[in-house]
């Protein structure tokens, strides 16, 4: 609990720690990505089910808010109901057809729909303006920009984690990672395998539509790029770098692909390396991930701490049995 | 009316006939074995049965309701309960945890959203029964990968329990375990409740033919002999099955 505690404070306290608004723009980015990042994390840490097209319903999220907001001049909030209701309606038509399969033909039927997707924003100009996509105008309100949209970021962003922790500790979040740890196991229990895929899949694809809304306050523009392989990859990346199946995991993950993206930018082009080699390290000295992998290793240490006070107990009572015996 | 009935059954995979016209009916309260020979079709008959595997054709009745097309959830939820062959466990729980999907899957429960699994005490302590009838409850709170075979094997049949099914397919439940844990789990299987229809798959002949009322014999998919336990051990065509091989 403690450390969660921390985290709190830290994340309620961060404007003020920050030296400046370039940094928060930073720390707000992390909030938008991680969000993205909790939504892909819900399908496959939880449910087993890696989707390599998630970043289409970011996209579609963003490009329904941003026509709706700007082009046919709704308020915001109408606009947002709206971009997640359309955007949890694609994904449960998407996850009827990419629900056939699961594993690795999941993960191509997904890249298949987002890069479909992808296609439509890119080409269909008279709708979304093409490459040159869509900008919102400067923002008017207090939480639309700063100090404000972080808060608004971190209020979202915490209260989709909280969700996403409730719902995984419930009955139905059992039944998830038990479909994806025993599929057959979980049908012959009584379980629905492919309804528990297809609300897991629904509900990441709402988180996902949550995420592109914050993606258009932050940024105020979007482009086709928003929704293309590299942003979906990216994700699922996040998640395997911070920990798939973890709470705060793919938060850590965000923060990491954030930060190399916008501090180590500044100092090299060749950034991407450095994240691939970031990554290598990842898989080759913590596989599953910073989070749980930290845990270990601190375990392992506190254990390697520990050991030779237990050694010291178990001679000394060793002993003294040999003094009983004697 | 019959617990489980098994009407002219067919699968082929591709050209291969694995299942061929196979009836049998099972009683309620009956004790059932499926004998053959290495590759007869008895698991496969099972996942028939259970709805892991589509018939080509024939019908399968449990209780009297024709269960053809149902999926393999919706035949547990008609009351039918299966144990695996191949442990087939979830190995990041505890044996209590294991047990809780048990029962979690017959209850609409499973549906929940919200609230917290290991808050449920309601829960624990079904969980608890279930594991004292396999006396495991000392070992409700061990992760699966520090308990030993013999006890993932009785765990196993401890979550076809849970279920409280009426009819129970039991895949080699003695599979693998040593002189003293078969005695336990034969005890085990002996102390089942007369409302539970029993079939069972067992190479163990001491323990199956003891544990068996009537005997079905398989061989290369088709169903050979089917009668009482003296009569299938006296036909002919049962010395004949297991000496071709």
């Amino acid at each position: 609990m403690k450390p969660l505690l921390v985290l709190v404070v830290a994340a309620a306290a961060m404007p003020l720690l920050l030296p400046g608004e370039f940094y928060l723009a930073i720390a707000t980015q992390v909030l938008v990505y991680g969000l993205f990042a909790v939504s892909v994390n819900l399908i496959a840490g939880y449910c087993g089910m890696v989707s390599l097209g998630h970043a289409a319903f970011l996209g579609i999220s963003g490009y329904a808010f941003a026509l709706l907001s700007v082009g046919a001049g709704w308020p915001i909030w109408a606009a947002t109901t709206a971009a997640l209701g359309l955007t949890s309606l694609t994904g449960a038509m998407f996850g009827l057809v990419a629900l056939r399969t699961s594993g690795l033909s999941f993960l191509m039927i997904t890249l298949a729909l987002g890069q479909i997707v992808w296609g439509i924003a890119f080409r269909y100009v008279d709708l979304t303006n093409g490459e040159n996509g869509i900008s919102l105008p400067r923002p008017d309100g207090v939480l639309l920009h700063g100090t404000g949209l972080y808060y608004l970021c971190l209020a979202v962003t915490a209260g989709c984690m909280l969700f996403v922790t409730v719902l995984t500790r419930s009955p139905l979040g059992a039944a998830m990672q038990g479909v994806r740890d025993q599929p057959r196991r979980m049908s012959t229990l009584g379980y629905d395998v492919w309804a528990i895929r297809y609300v897991s899949y629904v509900l990441s694809a709402l988180l996902a539509a949550a995420s592109g809304i914050l993606y258009m306050l932050t940024f105020r523009f979007i482009s086709p790029h928003a929704l293309s392989l590299t942003v979906s990859s990216e994700a699922v990346l996040m998640v395997i770098a911070g920990g798939l199946g973890t709470t705060f995991g793919p938060l850590l993950g965000a923060a990491l692909v954030v930060l190399l993206k916008n501090v180590a930018s500044a100092y090299t082009d060749r950034w991407p390396t450095l994240l691939g080699l970031i990554f290598l390290f990842i898989i080759v000295v913590v596989p599953e991930g910073l989070l749980p992998g930290a845990r270990r290793l601190l375990g392992a240490l506190k254990a390697r701490v520990v050991a030779p006070d237990n050694i010291g107990a178990n001679l000394t009572r060793a002993s003294r049995i040999e003094g009983a015996r004697q | 009316m019959t617990a489980l009935q098994v009407n002219n059954l067919r699968k082929s995979f591709g050209g291969l006939d694995v299942i061929q016209d196979v009836s049998f009916t099972v009683e309620p309260g009956e004790r059932r074995l499926l004998l053959g020979p290495n590759g007869a079709g008895k698991t496969t008959l099972f996942n028939l049965i259970a709805g892991d595997l589509r018939a080509s054709g024939g019908r399968i009745l449990l209780q009297g309701r024709d269960v053809s097309a149902l999926s393999t959830s919706q035949r547990a939820a008609c009351g039918l309960g299966r144990t695996f062959q191949i442990l087939t466990l979830f190995g990041r729980e505890t044996v209590l945890g294991n047990v809780v999907m048990a029962l979690l899957g017959s209850s609409p429960k499973r549906w929940k959203p919200f609230g917290a699994v290991v808050h449920d005490t309601a829960l624990r302590r079904r969980a608890l029964s279930v594991l004292a009838r396999v006396k495991l409850e000392g070992l409700a709170d061990r992760p699966i990968q520090e308990t030993s075979y013999g006890e993932k094997r009785r765990l196993e049949i401890a979550m076809a329990l849970a279920q409280d099914p009426q009819v129970l397919l039991l895949d080699e439940p003695l599979a693998g375990l040593s002189k003293e844990e078969r005695g336990t789990v034969s005890a085990l299987l002996e102390d089942l409740p007369r409302s539970l229809t029993i079939v069972m798959i067992e190479h163990d002949m001491d323990v199956a033919l003891a544990f068996a009322e009537r005997i079905a014999l398989l061989n290369h998919g088709r169903l050979l002999v089917d009668g009482t336990r003296d009569e299938v051990i006296a036909d002919p065509r049962t010395r004949e099955a297991y000496l071709a091989q």
